[in-house]
């Protein structure tokens, strides 16, 4: 197992520079650059400007900046927001624990409904149980995040009153952040209600960003069901006279959860892509709209920093699922 | 968990913010979160919003509600007689605000005035690139470091701004956010600590709320300063819950979540009239959209093709199109509500076959032209992309073809000042200051020309009026020849003058006490919310 780890770290670090490359490449290529974006309607003059690049070291040639950055990152030095002037990882580590939090809780709701949805539709294939189920999985597949969004807020929480609109906490609470997650804080805080309102706050928007990864985990688990359920140990399991549940819950469930748990890690990525809309909706402080925001102001240190580092958090994922693959498939352990 | 959060916190708990069941809590809605903390840094609205207007005073203020000038922590001033000297008489016992990272030990004074000044104005100074990349916009755009030659204190309660000519919008620059006056005292204790960019982070002033905290992206909270000079104010907490989708903003303001919000969509805006808990309060923005001709390139430097084009605009339908009515066609290069604006001008009237007649006259006939559409939504102009495809059609029935052209914005920017661009302009402008001067020579000025002057649009008679005004110290004899230049402008169409837009504020009918503001920033001093 250790070096199975050991082989896929090796691998990651070529990602990495990959990463870092791209990240540096890919905004420079986009027209414009911060200074100009800051001063807007307003014309700053072409000397001032160059004056102020140079500041910066945006007029030295690219290689050098790319190597300095590469320097700082090497240190863990981030650089600083060229709008806000504060430190990237500062802002990094105060915003990750807000998408943390709301993706686990996106995925916590895909699994547990994802996942017997899928199975209960295998079992029962061709019933209409099995019909509702992958119909309802392509509508929450097919869902515009934004606009389903809006249509939740504007009925759950504007027709009926049950969820507050946005944020992550009614702004009656205020305690200093500990943990950045605001279930724990909340509960830390041992103010009356906080807790409550933490996770009244969580469940539109996890319920919004979980919609898309429970329709693809329902799905794969069906098909990935379908296929186990007829292999010939199932049909053995079967004519041992083992009860249906054993079978289905243990006999075909353990070999059909290898593509799914591949799937469950595919959604990382699409957990923080889908972040990006949902917490603009919710107005949820998460490092999606931090990024989107630094990319719209061309804020190079912020969009280089972030990406490397949300990059770093994928690679870490699809690690953890390598790891796990190996604890459900041994042959992939000793391979 | 950084320790900055941990410090906040801590000053929060070491403040003793009221909880919620026994103050004051005003909570608006903001757009986005501020760039930063030291307005002199930025340009943007929100950013004055969070610490210009809430953490600092200026030597004067403007009115509430107004682009009058009234005296901030100046309570009086001098001018000399040839316009260049202006000596502030400081307000005495002046109260810096108590935080929980500074206790101050003296009360405001001169030198506060210089440091605040001299930091923008002198490369040289230990506080000029106290962040990297500070570029003080602002300061720099006023021409504030030609301008003045020097700032000096008199006596503790008196400073003295020497000019290099005279400026007759001096005063109303002073009243502008980057003219905020910061705490020396706070600043050298930053610079021993060697955490000057702390200065951007955690803001104190004079003003009349005391900065508590922020939480990137999610909320701002200060409390009212107990000491601040005009009296305390009536809430006791200011909250900025950061919301930056407006119809989500409405719908926090429906429920009850927020008690203000700025910049609804169009489209809420007759849902949430209708709701019986809001008000909803308009004003006529202090803002201009307009379609800037390059006059140094033919044909558009024959006034009478600009004229045909701008008789073959129906400015109506955009506004009713694009701002769904809250706006009104514009006639001149100033919004109605400015002083000077010239009542007597009356607008190019929609008349297709007499533009398609002149422009026969001007041999123009089958011209072929560009129309350029911001790729982003703005105040004075919430769609170009419509509003071109509008002008686009009303061009094509007098026989001109457009096509419409857009950039990203840093570079539909930067590509529209170019003197030989190819094409007409969209852009707008919102008032900085209230004074004429900062319409009509920023944006149609000789100087301008290849910067803000997209028209690239440099007529003698009109510039000799601006300039004339702008060293003239009596604001009749400005008036006057602001409403000559208004003339000269309209006879020459520069630009298709085409709106200015409106602006709604909708709130709780709770609130009191809430003066919207000319010049688009938003003010919390004297409000008030009945619970």
């Amino acid at each position: 197992m250790v070096r199975l780890i050991l082989a896929r770290l090796a691998v990651l670090i070529p990602t990495f520079v990959g990463v870092t490359i791209i990240a540096f490449a890919f905004i420079r290529l986009l027209p414009g650059d911060p200074i100009q974006l800051l001063s807007g309607e307003r014309v700053m003059s072409p000397e001032r400007h160059a004056e102020v690049m140079h500041d910066l070291g945006y007029d030295r040639p690219l290689i050098v900046q790319y190597g300095s950055y590469l320097g700082g990152l090497v240190t863990g030095d981030f650089g600083s927001s060229v709008v806000t002037k504060r430190p990237v990882l500062q802002d990094f580590l105060t915003l990750f624990p807000a998408t943390l939090e709301l993706s686990l809780a996106a995925m916590l709701i895909a699994v547990t409904i994802g996942i017997p949805a899928g199975v209960l539709a295998a079992v029962k294939r061709g019933s209409i149980l099995d019909q509702a189920v992958m119909s309802v999985a392509l509508i929450g597949y097919s869902m515009p995040i934004f606009w389903w969004g809006l249509l939740l807020i504007i009925f759950f929480s504007g027709y009926l009153g049950w969820t507050p609109v946005s944020g992550r906490i009614s702004l009656v609470y205020f305690f200093p952040p500990v943990t950045g997650f605001m279930l724990i804080d909340s509960l830390l805080s041992g103010e009356k209600g906080a807790f409550a309102s933490a996770v009244s706050h969580l469940i539109l928007p996890a319920i919004v960003l979980g919609t898309i990864p429970l329709a693809v985990i329902a799905r794969q688990t069906r098909s990935a069901m379908l296929e186990v359920l007829g292999e010939d140990y199932v049909r053995t399991a079967r004519a041992k006279g083992l009860p249906p549940l054993l079978v289905v819950g243990v006999h075909a469930l353990r070999n059909a959860m290898v593509p799914v748990v591949t799937t469950i890690g595919l959604q990382a990525g699409y957990l923080l892509a889908g972040a990006i809309l949902t917490e603009t909706i919710f107005s949820w402080p998460g490092i999606g709209k931090w990024m989107v925001d630094s990319v719209f102001k061309r804020d190079y240190p912020v969009i280089q920093g972030g990406l490397v580092l949300i990059a770093i958090t994928i690679m870490m994922v699809n690690l953890l699922v390598d790891v796990l693959y190996g604890l459900i498939n041994p042959r992939i352990r000793h391979g | 968990m950084n320790k900055t959060a941990l410090l906040i916190g801590a000053a929060c708990l070491g403040l003793g913010l009221a909880t919620a069941a026994e103050a004051k809590n005003l909570i608006y809605c903001s757009e986005a979160s501020p760039e930063g903390f030291d307005p002199g840094l930025y340009t943007s609205g929100t950013t004055f919003d969070a610490a210009g207007r809430t953490v600092y005073n200026r030597l004067v203020e403007f009115k509430h509600g107004s682009t009058e000038i009234e005296p901030g922590l100046a309570a009086s001033w001098d001018v000399s007689d040839d316009g260049t000297e202006y000596t502030f008489h400081l307000r005495p016992d002046v109260k810096f605000q108590t935080t929980d990272f500074f206790t101050p030990t003296r009360t405001f004074t001169a030198d506060d005035v210089v440091f605040s000044f001299e930091r923008q104005l002198k490369a040289d100074n230990p506080w000029n690139k106290y962040v990297e990349g500070a570029a003080w916009e602002y300061s720099d755009g006023m021409g504030f470091p030609d301008l003045i030659k020097s700032v000096e204190k008199v006596d503790d309660l008196t400073v003295k701004f020497v000019l290099n000519r005279p400026e007759a919008p001096f005063l109303a620059d002073l009243g502008m956010d980057f003219a905020s006056i910061l705490s020396k005292e706070y600043a050298d204790q930053l610079k021993a600590a060697g955490t000057p960019e702390l200065m951007n982070q955690q803001p104190l002033g004079t003003g009349p709320f005391t900065f508590v905290a922020y939480q990137p992206d999610a909320q701002i909270r200060y409390t009212a300063h107990p000491d601040y000079w005009a009296g305390k104010q009536p809430i006791d907490n200011l909250i900025f819950a950061i919301t930056t989708d407006a119809s989500v903003r409405a719908q926090k303001l429906k429920a009850g979540e927020c008690h203000i919000m700025p910049y609804p969509n169009a489209a809420d805006v007759a849902s949430l009239k209708e709701d019986p808990n809001l008000q909803v309060l308009e004003q006529e923005g202090l803002n201009i959209a307009y379609l800037a001709y390059n006059t140094m390139q033919k044909p558009f430097d024959d006034v009478r093709v600009r004229k045909a084009l701008n008789m073959a605009i129906n400015k109506q339908a955009i506004v009713d199109a694009v701002f769904q009515g809250a706006a009104t066609p514009a006639i001149n290069p100033i919004p109605p509500t400015m002083w000077s604006y010239n009542k007597d001008i009356a607008d190019d009237s929609y008349d297709p076959e007499a533009a398609k007649k002149l422009l026969a006259d001007a041999g123009a006939a089958d011209l072929s032209m560009k129309i350029w559409a911001m790729p982003v939504s703005r105040p004075y102009m919430l769609n170009a992309r419509r509003a071109a495809e509008l002008m686009q059609a009303d061009f094509a029935a007098v026989g001109v073809t457009a096509e419409i052209v857009t950039y990203e914005w840093g570079e539909y920017l930067s590509r529209s000042k170019e003197t030989d661009r190819d094409g007409a302009v969209m852009l707008g402008w919102t008032g900085d200051n209230g004074d004429p001067d900062n319409f009509l020579d920023t944006l149609l000025g000789c100087d301008a020309v290849g910067g803000n002057n997209r028209a690239q649009w440099c007529n003698q008679e009109f510039d000799d009026l601006v300039s004339k005004a702008k060293v003239t110290s009596d604001q009749a004899e400005r008036t006057q020849l602001y409403e000559q230049a208004q003339v000269v402008f309209k006879r020459e169409a520069p630009w298709a003058t085409l709106d200015h837009s409106v602006q709604y504020m909708p709130m709780s009918k709770k609130v009191t006490g809430f003066h919207q503001d000319p010049l688009g920033v938003h003010r919390f001093d004297g409000v008030d919310i009945a619970e």
